[in-house]
């Protein structure tokens, strides 16, 4: 029984930590629907070549922290590039071809890496390899960092949001973007920047996260399937329910890989959405509408 | 009413029908089988082509009804000696039947998108039971097992051969087509159309739109479950690949590039990505989906009726 507590309390660590990395994802993915509708499939994808951007940076300065901001802000630009090459010009169209479009943007990113990059996975050298004792573990520090680190990513993306004068501009834009046009609000440049803002985030939480697994081609696919699902969780387009969710489904995982193996504690996160959708679907972590 | 259909229409039908029969007997082995496994993936991409075209549900999750058909046949063939061609079709149609209801039941409360995510994230869920369920589904590496011989009971039993295989999965083929056209054409699929149109006034008038939307997903995955049959005949095995939410991308896509609410237009759709997977993959060899993405991706921007609606439109000026 005291092993069992250990193992719980060792889990909940775990927990929150890939629900801060999915967090980072996840964040970037409600934005960008919450704000035009768009059903991002290749999100995984923008992870995923996050990690390898930070990989390349890496080897080429032993830098692990310039990595991460080249990682971000190459990919932000790669975001900002797809979005106005293929999502511009699906404005006003259904939402559903823009899921369409984003799919076969996945596919080409993926098979683009597999190319470039091969089948074999890279490996991201964690910063630091500091442990500390928990109970009968030796945790490593940088899991803790990370966690810290997205929660200060996402912080800083509060506070811009909150503050700033495009975030102001972002948050009238997701309220009505026919009255932010009409108050003169640029909005084709507002979605094209929520779009390299989440690309961004993406590529951080891939840099972040490179260590912990390793990187291949196809790191994205269970990211973006369990950002999907924090998302319509959290409910479509909300930020901090978004947050909430994916600390909740990261701790309901890590405890049902306690009795399950990994592959299968994810079920437990579709049963939830599921359940999710069923009674309650506009989101878990927001007020009841009126 | 729908007009009669035109004579125009019938002759180009019985024209491919006949171009379809002659195929195997002019066509070297490698493209009998191509063109034999595009029939298949037709016949997948025309069943969700019910969800996506004429009811207006976009379902991601069409991998598992095909997949649900491939190991319903897989169960039949391994576990019944000698194995039986019906047996297997009766098995993976019931297996696809079980699982397309579960999901009716629970996708249809939701729509748009929601439906899209919800059909998505049930196929993940039975993609990884049978990944992981190794001792009954033999997990990654799926099941292999004896192609079962064509048999009518009573009357004659052969052995398929590449031509006798093509023969009977046009035969599915086309009687599924008719039947589905038949279908679509019915009060039911008008009913569908009206869905497609205008939820809100179809509910106003009076229909039961929920259990309209159950029957059309039920029907979906019984034809999708069927395909995977054929699917599973013609390869001789079952694996979790084929369950994967790729596959069901890959199904939307057929539908995208031939035209969505045509019935013929996935068949062309899936007949032109495999054509042009083919082409890129003699010079991209296993990279060839990103030519393919980006022709699917410019045909969403582009060509949003499909190949069909565009070929259509350039007829009529």
């Amino acid at each position: 029984v005291e092993l069992l507590w250990d193992q719980i309390l060792i889990q909940t660590v775990n927990g929150i930590v890939t629900g801060m990395i999915l967090a980072l994802i996840a964040s970037g993915l409600t934005l960008i629907f919450g704000i035009m509708d768009v059903v991002n499939f290749a999100h995984g994808e923008l992870f995923m070549l996050g990690a390898y951007v930070g990989v390349i940076t890496l080897a080429n300065t032993h830098n692990f922290w310039l990595a991460l901001v080249v990682s971000s802000v190459t990919v932000g630009l790669l975001g900002a590039v797809i979005q106005v090459s293929t999502l511009r010009p699906l404005v006003g169209r259904d939402p559903l071809t823009t899921i369409l479009a984003t799919f076969g943007l996945s596919l080409v990113l993926q098979n683009y890496a597999l190319w470039q990059f091969g089948p074999v996975a890279r490996k991201i050298q964690e910063p630091f390899t500091g442990h500390f004792k928990l109970f009968y573990l030796e945790y490593p520090w940088y899991r803790i960092v990370i966690a810290l680190l997205s929660a200060a990513i996402i912080g800083g993306l509060w506070l811009f949001m909150k503050y700033g004068k495009y975030g102001v501009w972002i948050r009238a834009t997701t309220q009505d973007r026919l009255m932010a046009s009409a108050m003169g609000i640029p909005v084709p440049r507002i979605h094209t920047l929520v779009f390299a803002i989440g690309a961004g985030m993406a590529a951080a939480s891939g840099v972040l996260f490179g260590p912990l697994v390793g990187v291949n081609h196809a790191m994205g696919l269970d990211w973006v399937l369990k950002a999907f699902i924090v998302v319509v969780v959290g409910g479509m387009g909300n930020l901090g329910g978004s947050i909430l969710a994916s600390i909740f489904i990261s701790l309901l995982e890590a405890y049902a890989s306690l009795w399950v193996s990994p592959a299968q504690a994810i079920i437990v996160s579709f049963v939830v959405l599921i359940l999710t959708l069923l009674f309650r679907p506009t989101g878990l972590f927001v007020p009841t509408p009126k | 009413m729908t007009p009669r259909p035109s004579v125009a229409y019938w002759t180009g039908f019985a024209i491919i029908l006949a171009l379809l029969i002659a195929a195997p007997l002019v066509l070297p082995e490698f493209w009998r089988r191509f063109v034999t496994e595009i029939l298949i993936w037709g016949l997948l991409a025309m069943s969700s082509d019910i969800l996506i075209g004429y009811t207006g549900m976009v379902s991601f999750g069409h991998s598992a009804f095909f997949g649900l058909g491939m190991y319903g046949a897989a169960a039949a063939l391994l576990t019944v000696r000698p194995p039986n061609l019906w047996l297997a079709i009766v098995y993976g149609l019931v297996g696809a039947a079980v699982i397309a209801a579960f999901v009716a039941y629970f996708s249809t409360r939701l729509r748009d998108i929601y439906f899209s995510i919800t059909t998505l994230v049930f196929a993940q869920i039975f993609y990884v039971i049978i990944f992981t369920w190794t001792a009954v589904t033999g997990g990654e590496n799926g099941l292999t097992f004896r192609r079962p011989e064509l048999a009518l009971p009573g009357l004659f039993s052969m052995p398929f051969t590449s031509n006798t295989l093509h023969w009977f999965v046009l035969a599915v083929v086309a009687l599924s087509y008719l039947l589905l056209r038949r279908i679509m054409r019915s009060p039911f699929g008008m009913v569908l159309q009206a869905i497609r149109e205008n939820e809100p006034r179809t509910r106003a008038i009076g229909y039961q739109v929920e259990r309209y939307k159950m029957v059309a997903v039920m029907l979906s995955g019984l034809f999708a479950g069927l395909a995977g049959v054929l699917y599973a005949i013609q390869n001789k095995f079952a694996a979790p690949d084929f369950v994967f939410f790729l596959i069901s991308g890959e199904v939307v896509v057929f539908n995208v590039m031939g035209g969505m609410g045509t019935l013929v237009g996935p068949v062309a759709g899936a007949a032109f990505f495999l054509l042009l997977r083919e082409g890129f993959s003699r010079f991209f060899t296993e990279y060839y989906l990103i030519p393919v993405g980006l022709i699917f991706i410019a045909m969403v921007i582009f060509m949003p009726q499909g190949l069909l609606g565009f070929l259509k439109r350039r007829l009529n000026q």
